[in-house]
């Protein structure tokens, strides 16, 4: 005759595993955590805990003048910083009413493309890493390096660029950009096509990633998804098309969308994403080189009120060295207005939502972070299933924890 | 879809319960009372005209001068059929800061109400899990309140040969 034992809360003969998937687990990617209650390889609950790398740029920004925010967002996606750089330019300019020349939105277009390219590229190799395929990633990151290497041909830095200023950029394009810009539209095609043919209809790829953490629109509208993620789920939502900003208009391009929500179509959608990109950089591109003369030198608007000065300038006029002066100093002020301004980053909508009462500094500044909003869903998307299905869940959902904690 | 339909629509069914109608580069903006609030927003997603069914964004703006109504909870909500975006604010004494949770309509509410109560101390009535989320748990104030400047230049309690402070 046996008596039941009974076993007190938390003992290691519980029927279920506990496990930490994070916050340095080599398949978050980023640094986060879930708690997977796991049964056999099962995941009966997770339970995430974010804010790891919370930085306070917030409020950091209600100290700045608007130029120096620019390096904050730079570490939110830092996967795309171009594109958060540029949706911060657009908001201020937005605010203050400065209207950009057509040259320097083309110019504007090439590099969010771009910075979109290297941030599905890397997105969609690391789903190939957490299903076995180490060759693709390995393949296609030479040529995240020569995107990175036209950023360093404009503004000299790689991954948190800081790339622009309110108004335009800080220097022309040079012909060195141009020609790497050339190089990067003719070989980058058949790597995309043979990055492809590795994964897209690869028996092994397809059996572990269909049917894998699906979203049905419904719910991944109610759970605030934007970007891949929902048009993977069948939503043609996308801002460049809804809100075009930075002449987006001017060009023609698809967008295209999923029907299951599942990792698969994520993969695809993010795949035909950056062939949309390369049609518009090659748009974007030849729209630039048709403008002749003195048009073909415009880098920036005409506000000196806001737009750093050329440096040379500042030693040799004296207009300029005042402008330097006041913006360096953080003494321009910012007129009262409060606006809201997204620009479509590489995983959703990225809105800038920015008060100012009328002084040197924002009054408030918030960032809707797409990856922090479609995280939530994490915990039901993984729910019943198996634990290495939640790794790959986790990859093409493409969480960047430098956005989600801002 | 224009805003003076939008307008209309509200007005006709809260009356004047909704005031400081403004239109900021665009968008409409209005205010609620703060026991109104998940009224307006249900009403703003159900209606078949309407369909404000997609909550963009949700924060707090702290106006420590507006005395008794110091909190501001500001909801950013798209309607995505017709691409029209309202904004829609309530506003909250800081001595008593509840307002209701807007979870069981937005399953994205969730983490962004949590941020809002961690940063301005929002207290959300009705939220599932309402624990802070990017902050330390230990942490015993709300730190994007004004009264909390970034970094106070002059302290003295912070030794840092390395960058001559």
């Amino acid at each position: 005759m046996s008596e039941h034992i009974l076993l007190p809360e938390g003992s290691i003969e519980k029927q279920t595993t506990t496990l930490n998937l994070g916050p340095t687990h080599p398949a978050t990617h980023g640094v986060f955590q879930n708690i997977l209650e796991l049964d056999g390889e099962r995941i009966l609950k997770s339970t995430s805990t974010i804010g790891y790398i919370h930085r306070a740029f917030e409020k950091i920004a209600e100290r700045r003048p608007l130029y120096q925010i620019t390096p904050l967002t730079d570490r939110l996606n830092y996967c795309s910083s171009p594109i958060n750089n540029m949706g911060w330019h657009l908001t201020c300019e937005k605010l203050l009413g400065i209207k950009t020349p057509k040259r320097v939105d083309y110019l504007r277009v090439i590099i969010m493309e771009l910075a979109r390219i290297a941030d599905h590229l890397i997105c969609n190799s690391i789903v190939g890493v957490d299903t076995g395929a180490f060759t693709g990633f390995l393949y296609v990151m030479q040529y995240r390096e020569l995107i990175y290497e036209i950023y360093e041909e404009i503004c000299g830095s790689r991954l948190t660029t800081t790339i622009g200023r309110i108004g335009g950029f800080e220097r022309n394009f040079t012909p060195a950009a141009f020609k790497k810009l050339e190089k990067f539209l003719k070989e980058y095609p058949l790597v995309l096509k043979e990055f492809e043919n590795l994964f897209t209809r690869n028996r092994i790829f397809m059996d572990r990633t269909i049917g894998c953490g699906p979203i049905a629109a419904e719910r991944a509208l109610n759970y605030g998804f934007t970007g891949p993620n929902l048009r993977a789920a069948g939503v043609d939502y996308d801002v460049r098309v809804h809100t075009p900003y930075s002449s987006y208009e001017d060009f023609d391009f698809i967008i295209p969308v999923g029907t299951t929500g599942d990792c698969y179509d994520r993969f695809l959608v993010r795949n035909e994403e950056m062939w949309q990109s390369l049609s518009i950089i090659e748009q974007a591109y030849q729209k630039v080189q048709e403008f002749k003369g003195a048009e073909a030198e415009v880098y920036h608007a005409d506000t000196p009120a806001y737009y750093l000065p050329e440096k040379k300038d500042v030693y040799t006029k004296m207009e300029a060295l005042i402008y330097h002066f006041k913006i360096v100093m953080g003494e321009t002020a910012i007129p009262e207005g409060e606006v809201y301004s997204a620009v479509e980053g590489a995983n959703g909508e990225l809105g800038f939502y920015l008060i100012s009462d009328g002084g040197r500094t924002p009054y408030r500044l918030h960032f809707r972070r797409p990856c922090f909003i479609y995280y939530q869903a994490f915990e039901e998307l993984v729910k019943g299933g198996m634990l290495s299905d939640a790794v790959i869940t986790m990859s093409s959902l493409n969480l960047i924890a430098g956005e989600m904690d801002a | 879809m224009t805003n003076d339909t939008i307008k209309l629509k509200l007005t006709d069914k809260f009356g004047d319960a909704l005031t400081d109608w403004q239109e900021p580069y665009g968008m409409l903006t209005f205010t609620a009372p703060k026991e109104l609030n998940l009224k307006v927003l249900q009403f703003l997603f159900d209606d078949t005209e309407l369909k404000f069914q997609f909550l963009t964004d949700l924060q707090a703006v702290h106006y420590p001068h507006r005395k008794g109504e110091e909190l501001a909870v500001v909801y950013h909500l798209h309607n995505l059929v017709d691409n029209v975006r309202i904004r829609l604010k309530v506003f909250a004494d800081i001595q008593k800061p509840d307002v209701f949770s807007a979870t069981a309509l937005y399953r994205s509410a969730n983490h962004m109400e949590r941020e809002t109560y961690d940063f301005f101390g929002v207290n959300f009535i009705g939220h599932p899990n309402l624990v802070r989320i990017l902050n330390v748990d230990e942490m015993d104030y709300f730190p994007m309140r004004k009264q909390y400047p970034v970094e106070d230049q002059l302290r003295i309690d912070k030794d840092d040969e390395m960058f001559g402070r």
